[in-house]
């Protein structure tokens, strides 16, 4: 990247004047229910200026609907939203100056990339000079300098998101809303995206809502993540300590890669339970006492192995990722997932009789999963 | 930092486009895959390109065989035959223009409907009544509103006859009612996937920057939506002008437009010396149909890049 | 009737590809709370109906009446002792037998074998498809005619027609078997078939002719309609189908032609209205045709 490029984008940056800077956005109890679907279930976020925020979970999880109603496009049968301490959900969606890009197909077909970008500016009178300079100067920020007069049907899936982005950005929203942008795209465009629309997030510093399905998208982007399952929220955290510490067993198993291990209680309280021989405490609270057997739920790293003759453990599986290996281990009629350096890997050859321990200070129980199939 | 993208260059926009036919090898291997589809057009060579020939040299000749301009004279110089063509082309514009407008209100009105059942019952509605036999839809309008029919009764009873007031099912405001009975649900057929194209993520996006439910329309609905119903009204006129059984049916042939024509001479009333009037009769409508159809071909273009990208 | 010929070549579209979905997801049902767009669009409809309905029912009122004018259901019985009647019906079977059998023995192959090896012949395929539309039944009868006069033994035949009727219905049966095919991976389930020692004939007749059963039925229904309503070159050619028939006999007993043609017009309602939903239930249940 040349100096000249540099300069280039700190005039287009300034070119957005700084009225971009984020407003805090609070989501507050939002409830929503279709027929006999509970999509959301009071719901609530805080989000701060300028920071990004993934809302991550499966389909139906909620999070698009959560984020239609910040948008306008969704009515919440309870609960508030606050853009800037002003309650805006009974504000029409043409009103609430938020930009927002869509999965795929929202550029209008009817113009070209550049009368898509000036179209939210045109709608403010401005005049047409300057709206062409305005969305010129955006489409060079991100990068489509020599696409402006090309019309949607002539750009590729990447270019158009990239249209989308910066047609959101024109009307200097106050919140920046991202349903989903790069589901649509190749798994490349993807990846160098996801760095850019981060990169000019940063920028800006405008407060951001990204909806997502991709952990890994999620993880890699955000300030903050909040998992979300059957309109629920599972966890917010940021994205180490979410993966670090996941709260709940959904969010354990959702983000990153997890094994189960049932453990039987220990101690008098009922909040340390028996694992690889050793008492280990519950993280967070303790189930009830007659809450049935329990799981425990191990990261990779939180566990280590050795060889050992008389181990109790047998190494089933041994998978080459590179600097690591991971190996899966049968351990008690389950199989554990930990990894090792490939430079000691040879060691571990399948059927090879391992120990198993916990690198970790306490651990995450989950009710007993009846024996499923998958490992 | 500049967005660029290795990929921006390498990309297309749209995927590839079939695979190619066996490029290379000898000009025998190419003619051979050639073959299989020689029974087609050898049928399509008989069965279209002959006719067509056929009327296209007759219209300018003499009954005798030499070349001649008199049947285009004829046609094209006053007198029963440019009527013919001109009620021709005002019945089929009449009738494009009112359904194509009407057809697409109705088509948008059905298609914001939620309830798939009811969609469903339309579209095999529609299809039914476009395919509406020009026999049966005439009498059907006969026995409603013909001079003994069942809805002039009615009407009667109101004190508004039509038939009082100087109206009549079998001149050029008759025949154009009959008509745009199936011309609307050719168009509500014709112009349903266009509107169904219109993605949600349009309306959304315009609303989110800004845009009222006018600005919406006037921004990007109409203007997506002009060249579909622009082109859809084109083949409404073609198939407005180029019906007979509806006209036949419904005037017993005494309604002057050249289709009609044409079927008279056919059936034996020509003026001696006049006998190959009717093909160039014919060969007036092909022109005018060819130009028809290919403005909607254009228009179609356009639509296929918009309401598909 | 070239108008049923367009229409028929957008319903056989409609027909035979999958109704378009927005995303991948599931969508939310509409959740605005305005009223008034659902008031509007409601009178449109009303009035619609009406407009359409009305003729249908005066029609109809007028079938179920004796000579005398009072309510009566002798016209319906009296229509298979109308002269000619079972004449023309049989006559416009035996075309559309006929018009069926050519059409599926040219087209089906001709379309596969284009799918498979000529693909950039399809441009050329659907301009030619088009063509009866710039040519309708008035002028193609025109030269028909003339072009058969020399041969005595084609322009005394009735099956001429259904010849000709084949052209006409090329633009809709072009298109249904150009999208169901189109909707199937042709190429894999051709080489599949193949590599199982199927020959061609046997591959076309048990593993693609089942996967286009949609597209084959709507092709026949439509063709089915085509020319038990093709007025035009009946007439002109001299054959009493059922629509010539209608045309003449209207004279004798309107009350029973027009229940003939009321008759004719509900029958094809109900065999499109199950047709299409049919086949959107067919391919709700079906889910991948691999």
């Amino acid at each position: 990247m040349t100096s000249n490029d540099v300069l280039d984008t700190d005039r287009s940056v300034k070119a957005l004047a700084t009225t971009t800077a984020g407003a805090p956005v609070l989501l507050d109890g939002l409830s929503r229910v279709y027929g006999a679907t509970r999509a959301l279930d009071q719901f609530s976020l805080d989000v701060h200026p300028g920071e990004f925020v993934a809302l991550l979970g499966p389909s139906g999880c909620g999070k698009t609907t959560a984020l239609r109603m910040v948008a306008g496009f969704d009515r919440p049968d309870t609960g508030q939203i606050l853009v800037d301490g002003v309650d805006v959900s009974r504000v029409p969606a043409q009103k609430r100056d938020m930009g927002m890009v869509f999965q795929s197909y929202s550029l209008f077909p009817n113009m070209s990339a550049r009368d898509n970008v000036a179209f939210g500016l045109r709608l403010r009178h401005q005049r047409s000079g300057l709206r062409r300079q305005r969305a010129s100067e955006l489409l060079e920020l991100v990068g489509l300098a020599e696409h402006t007069a090309k019309y949607p049907h002539q750009l590729s899936g990447g270019q158009q998101q990239r249209v989308a982005l910066a047609r959101a950005l024109a009307i200097e929203p106050r919140v920046l809303l991202l349903d989903e942008p790069l589901s649509a795209l190749d798994a490349k465009v993807r990846a160098e995206l996801r760095d850019q629309i981060r990169a000019l997030q940063q920028r800006l510093a405008i407060t951001t809502l990204f909806v997502t399905h991709d952990q890994e998208e999620a993880l890699s982007m955000a300030d903050r993540v909040c998992v979300m399952s059957r309109g629920r929220v599972e966890q917010i955290a940021s994205p180490a300590e979410l993966y670090a510490q996941p709260s709940t067993a959904f969010v354990a198993e959702f983000v990153g890669v997890s094994s189960r291990v049932p453990v039987n209680r220990h101690g008098d309280q009922g909040d340390h339970v028996e694992l690889f021989s050793r008492d280990v405490a519950i993280r967070g609270d303790a189930p009830a006492a007659n809450a049935g057997p329990l799981d425990a739920l191990l990261r990779p790293e939180d566990v280590t192995v050795r060889v050992d003759e008389s181990g109790a453990g047998v190494v089933q599986h041994r998978s080459f990722l590179g600097a690591t290996s991971r190996l899966e281990v049968g351990f008690a009629d389950v199989v554990i997932k930990t990894d090792v350096r490939s430079s000691d890997a040879e060691l571990f050859e399948l059927g090879t009789r391992v120990t198993l321990d916990l690198a970790a200070h306490d651990v995450l129980v989950t009710p007993r999963r009846m024996p499923s199939v998958q490992g | 930092m500049a967005f660029t993208s290795s990929l921006d260059t390498a990309s297309s926009p749209r995927g590839v486009e079939g695979r190619a036919t066996p490029s290379g090898g000898s000009f025998l291997r190419s003619v051979r895959t050639f073959v299989p589809v020689v029974p087609f057009l050898l049928y399509v060579t008989l069965g279209l390109g002959i006719p067509t020939y056929i009327i296209a040299t007759l219209a300018f000749q003499t009954r005798a065989g030499q070349f001649t301009w008199h049947n285009i004279k004829v046609i094209t110089s006053g007198g029963q035959y440019l009527l013919g063509f001109e009620t021709s082309i005002k019945l089929a514009f009449v009738t494009a223009v009112i359904p194509g407008v009407v057809g697409t209100i109705l088509a948008y009105a059905i298609a914001q409907s939620s309830h798939e059942a009811f969609k469903r019952v339309i579209a095999a509605a529609s299809g039914v009544l476009a395919n509406f036999g020009g026999v049966n839809l005439a009498f059907m309008f006969v026995a409603s509103l013909g001079p003994a029919g069942i809805a002039t009764a009615w009407l009667s009873h109101l004190h508004l006859n039509p038939y009082n007031h100087g109206w009549t099912l079998y001149k050029f405001t008759g025949v154009a009612l009959v008509y745009i009975y199936f011309q609307v649900p050719l168009m509500v057929l014709i112009i349903t996937p266009a509107l169904n194209g219109l993605r949600a993520q349009w309306r959304e996006a315009a609303s989110n920057l800004g845009a009222s439910k006018w600005q919406y329309w006037r921004y990007v609905g109409v203007p997506v939506l002009t060249p579909p119903v622009l082109g859809s009204m084109f083949l409404l006129f073609g198939s407005g002008f180029s019906a007979y059984a509806t006209a036949e049916a419904l005037t017993g042939g005494t309604f002057a437009l050249t289709p009609i024509q044409i079927g008279s001479i056919l059936q034996g009333n020509v003026i001696s010396g006049q006998e190959n009037v009717g093909y160039a009769l014919g060969l007036g409508m092909i022109v005018i149909l060819l130009i028809s159809v290919v403005a909607y071909a254009l228009l179609q273009r356009r639509t296929s890049k918009w309401l598909r990208a | 009737m070239t108008q049923a010929e367009i229409g028929d070549y957008f319903l056989a579209h409609e027909m035979t590809t999958k109704p378009v979905t927005t995303n991948g997801e599931p969508r939310a049902p509409r959740s605005r709370t305005r009223r008034r767009p659902r008031f509007g669009r409601g009178v449109v409809l009303v009035l619609a109906a009406m407009y359409f309905l009305i003729p249908l029912y005066a029609a109809l009122d007028f079938s179920l009446k004796n000579i005398q004018g009072h309510f009566s259901l002798s016209p319906l019985t009296q229509i298979a002792a109308q002269p000619g009647f079972a004449a023309a019906v049989g006559l416009s079977f035996r075309l559309s037998v006929v018009t069926l059998v050519i059409e599926m023995l040219l087209m089906v192959p001709t379309v596969i074998y284009v799918h498979l090896r000529l693909p950039r012949f399809r441009r050329i395929m659907e301009v030619i498809t088009i063509l009866p539309i710039v040519i309708p039944p008035i002028v193609l009868i025109l030269g028909v005619l003339q072009a058969v006069r020399p041969y005595q033994w084609i322009s005394s035949s009735p099956y001429l027609l259904a010849v000709v009727y084949v052209v006409l219905a090329m633009p809709f049966v072009y298109r249904s078997l150009d999208s169901g095919l189109g909707a199937l991976d042709l190429k894999t389930l051709v080489e599949a078939s193949r590599s199982l020692g199927s020959g061609w004939i046997s591959t076309m007749w048990r593993v693609l002719v089942p996967n286009l059963r949609t597209a084959l039925l709507s092709a026949s229904v439509l063709t089915l309609a085509l020319v038990f309503g093709e007025f035009t070159m009946a007439q002109l050619d001299l054959w009493t189908t059922v629509p010539v028939w209608i045309y003449n006999s209207s004279s004798n007993n309107p009350h029973v032609v027009t229940a003939v043609a009321m008759m004719f017009l509900i029958a094809m309602w109900l065999v499109l209205t199950i047709i299409v939903s049919l086949d959107r239930t067919h391919r709700r249940g079906k889910g991948q045709s691999n």
